[in-house]
């Protein structure tokens, strides 16, 4: 198993610090992992992206050119990455902040509109973290409680009270990809 | 019949013979500057740095340990060593060129920063060691190798004074310009010296002692009218004096 | 200690503070800044001393003055800046001063930009400032390994008395990866007697100097130096071969380089063809021996680097005209893909049977 994953968004949006999560997540259940940021100017208000892989074996490049999953949270994110997903991976789109539907057949698609339900749940933030919810259910490569667990050590332990909203958002996510989407 | 002794040379210089020329008062600093490490008994707690220009060569007339820097460079280099031994005395010796010209960014920084360091700074006006050449601190009209008609305001600029410069920043604790140029002078840029360093046994901050120095052979006098030429020529422009003696530098922040 | 998942330029400030360092003086500059703010967090916390320089200039004289007094000391840098350290790095060989430096490298030439290269590998290899000279170069591939190698930095600079390189780039400084420290001790002070402290009662004044006037006192000085070299080319070479036994070519590259031709050589061999890879750990000096074993039986060597071609020319030198040697780079922040390199394998072995 090689995963090599392409998160992109605008700053802000918790593109990094859930690349962070799966690193941690994969790290606690034993994977060799690396995570990667795109860094400089880009990152003051621009598009964000951070490219991580989880594998089985050590990981060569850190580097993601042809992602095997892009999670795409806004527009310039969608243009930009769309095309670059592997065939047979996965694409993953915020579909409250992107209107285009990818037109691609060779890759599974998840048009998950996370903004709007983290909304509802109650804290916008968390929007992040309902997509990666619904990466982790559509992949199957890493348990909640390794990402519970990453949360505490990512999060300082004054925000530890936003364990549980995080919690739910996962979950919510886990269930929306039973939705048709594509 | 015994002889009595009446002069002994310091035991805070080597017995190497120093290569500067005749007339020159680099001597007489380096002197100074032996006799007070040695009145204070630190000579064995010090650590000198030598900097680039005439006095590149007094790591080996300084009866201490002693580092050589690069050009400009020695209060980072003096920094560097300070930071590891605080409880040792470290200063600098420089000239014009090293501290004025090239070092001026590490002067002015190590002086901000407070530095518990002793800079020994040698100006006389002129770059010796390559030839003659004009200094930050060469006057208007002055002749060098490379102002040959008259060091001109509106192509080189103006001089720097650095002890007038230096005492603005707030982590200076003592500032001081002597000369070198007649006896009383010397007496007095003597007891500066001591008072460098004393400054920094009590941790005050950064000393400096700005001296006026000849060049006979640059400026192309006989010794005693280099003399002459301090006291007419220098002073008037760099005049002597206390810039600066607070009891800790940076107290007003 | 278990493992962490940390980022490269803090695994490197670590790492010198496992080794025993306990002053570091360095000036910001991205994509090393990291570094610079983990140590003026850290070290305060062992004991040690922190302070931002005004330049790239003075930090690396301040470290000479600090080296100066025989204590494991180091500086940090990115190309630019690493570039107006040069003169202090010449100053130190000459002075036989030991110290780490960092240089976590950029785009270039002149300010460039601030993605992953490795166009610094001339300057680091070849001397850099000037004079007769050559500083050890350690580059390291895995956050893992900027552990082992940072503490082997500081053995060789107190061994032979000398600065060493640590060379990294913007992606190995930025990227994340769990890494294993050992548990922190507190090391014993190695006895330098070389330093000047004040010679409190241990006889006569020392003398920290590059400066020789006299010209044979200086060519014996040189001979000193050169010898010094020789011995750590003997015995610090570090390399890595993969697969190269039966390899019909033989991909070479360091740090991240190395990193992503791996992927391109791991589907290159699923894919039936016999390649393997020579990895220099030391850039200086570089390791000639595996170029020497393999040079009379393989078909060629493909140099990847993060530059317009500069280590290729070590391995020409290595391999003597005995194989072709070829290169593919990219330059300024471009980070060469695994499928460009792929590509790159498949051309030079004349394509893949399907």
């Amino acid at each position: 198993m090689m995963e090599e994953i392409l998160i992109a968004g605008f700053g802000g949006q918790g593109v990094m610090s859930m690349g962070q999560l799966i690193a941690y997540a994969g790290m606690t259940e034993g994977k060799f992992v690396s995570w990667l940021p795109s860094y400089g100017p880009e990152q003051r208000g621009g598009t964000a992206n951070c490219a991580v892989v989880v594998s089985e074996e050590q990981v060569g490049s850190p580097l993601v050119s042809r992602p095997t999953t892009a999670i795409v949270l806004n527009n310039p994110s969608y243009e930009k990455f769309e095309p670059m997903v592997r065939a047979g991976g996965l694409l993953v789109v915020n579909s409250s902040l992107i209107s285009k539907v990818s037109p691609r057949t060779d890759i599974r698609v998840l048009n998950i509109d996370a903004t709007d339900k983290a909304n509802e749940l109650g804290n916008p933030k968390v929007a992040n973290i309902i997509l990666l919810g619904a990466f982790l259910e559509e992949t199957g490569i890493l348990s909640d409680e390794s990402i519970l667990e990453a949360l505490k050590k990512v999060l300082s332990p004054e925000k530890h009270s936003l364990l549980e909203i995080n919690r739910q958002a996962l979950e919510l996510g886990r269930s929306l990809t039973k939705a048709p989407t594509h | 019949m015994t002889m009595k002794t009446v002069f002994e040379k310091t035991s805070g210089l080597t017995d190497n013979q120093t290569h500067y020329c005749p007339g020159c008062t680099h001597g007489i600093i380096h002197r100074m500057v032996g006799e007070v490490l040695e009145e204070m008994g630190i000579l064995e707690d010090t650590v000198g740095v030598a900097s680039v220009g005439c006095s590149v060569l007094s790591y080996e007339y300084f009866n201490c340990d002693m580092t050589q820097a690069a050009h400009g460079r020695a209060p980072a280099v003096a920094t560097g060593i300070k930071r590891v031994l605080p409880d040792r005395f470290v200063f600098t010796y420089q000239g014009d060129g090293d501290l004025a010209s090239i070092g001026i960014a590490e002067a002015v920084h190590a002086a901000a920063r407070g530095e518990n360091i002793t800079v020994i700074f040698v100006n006389n006006a002129i770059y010796g060691m390559t030839g003659g050449q004009m200094a930050p601190t060469t006057l208007v009209g002055q002749k060098t190798a490379t102002t040959p008609f008259g060091r001109d305001a509106s192509i080189q600029g103006l001089p720097i004074r650095v002890s007038e410069m230096l005492s603005t920043l707030d982590g200076t604790a003592y500032i001081e310009r002597v000369s070198t140029h007649d006896v009383p002078n010397i007496l007095k840029a003597k007891k500066a010296i001591r008072k460098a360093f004393e400054t920094q046994k009590q941790g005050l901050g950064f000393s400096m002692v700005e001296i006026l120095s000849s060049c006979p052979t640059n400026w192309g006098l006989d010794p005693n009218e280099s003399l002459d030429w301090i006291k007419d020529n220098m002073v008037p422009a760099y005049p002597l004096g206390v810039y600066k003696d607070v009891p800790k530098g940076g107290d007003e922040w | 200690m278990g493992k962490v998942l940390m980022k490269g330029n803090e695994v490197i400030a670590e790492a010198a503070v496992h080794a025993g360092c306990k002053y570091f003086f360095g000036y910001p500059i991205t994509p090393q800044s990291e570094l610079v703010a983990y140590m003026a967090r850290r070290l305060p916390e062992v004991g040690g001393l922190f302070l931002q320089a005004e330049s790239e200039v003075a930090a690396i004289n301040m470290v000479y003055g600090a080296a100066g007094t025989g204590v494991r000391v180091m500086t940090s840098s990115s190309s630019p800046g690493f570039s107006l350290k040069q003169e202090g790095i010449s100053y130190l060989v000459g002075a036989e001063l030991p110290a780490l430096i960092v240089n976590v490298v950029r785009g270039g030439p002149g300010l460039g930009n601030i993605q992953p290269a490795q166009s610094d590998y001339f300057q680091v290899t070849k001397g850099g400032g000037h004079g007769d000279y050559h500083t050890p170069v350690l580059a390291p591939s895995t956050l893992q390994e900027i552990i082992d190698l940072t503490e082997a930095a500081f053995d060789i600079a107190d061994r032979y008395r000398t600065p060493v390189i640590l060379l990294g780039d913007g992606m190995l400084g930025q990227m994340m990866e769990p890494v294993e420290f050992k548990e922190l001790s507190e090391r014993k002070p190695e006895q330098k007697e070389w330093a000047t402290t004040g010679t409190r009662g241990d006889g006569k004044p020392r003398i920290i100097s590059s400066l020789e006037l006299n010209a044979d006192a200086l060519e014996k000085r040189n001979e000193l130096l050169q010898k010094k070299f020789t011995m750590i080319k003997q015995n610090e070479v570090r390399f890595e071969t993969f697969e190269t036994e039966d390899a019909d070519y033989i991909v070479t590259a360091y740090g991240t380089a190395a990193r992503i031709a791996m992927n391109a050589i791991n589907k290159a061999r699923k894919d039936g063809l016999k390649i393997g890879m020579i990895r220099p750990i030391t850039l200086w000096p570089f390791p000639e021996q595996p170029f020497i074993a393999t040079r009379d039986r393989v078909k060629g060597y493909l140099s990847v680097e993060m530059s317009a071609g500069q280590m290729v020319e070590d391995v020409r030198l290595a391999v003597e005209g005995k194989a072709p040697v070829s290169f593919f780079g990219r330059t300024g922040g471009v980070v060469p893909t695994q499928e460009e390199i792929y590509d790159q394998i498949i051309q030079l072995a004349g394509g893949v049977e399907v």
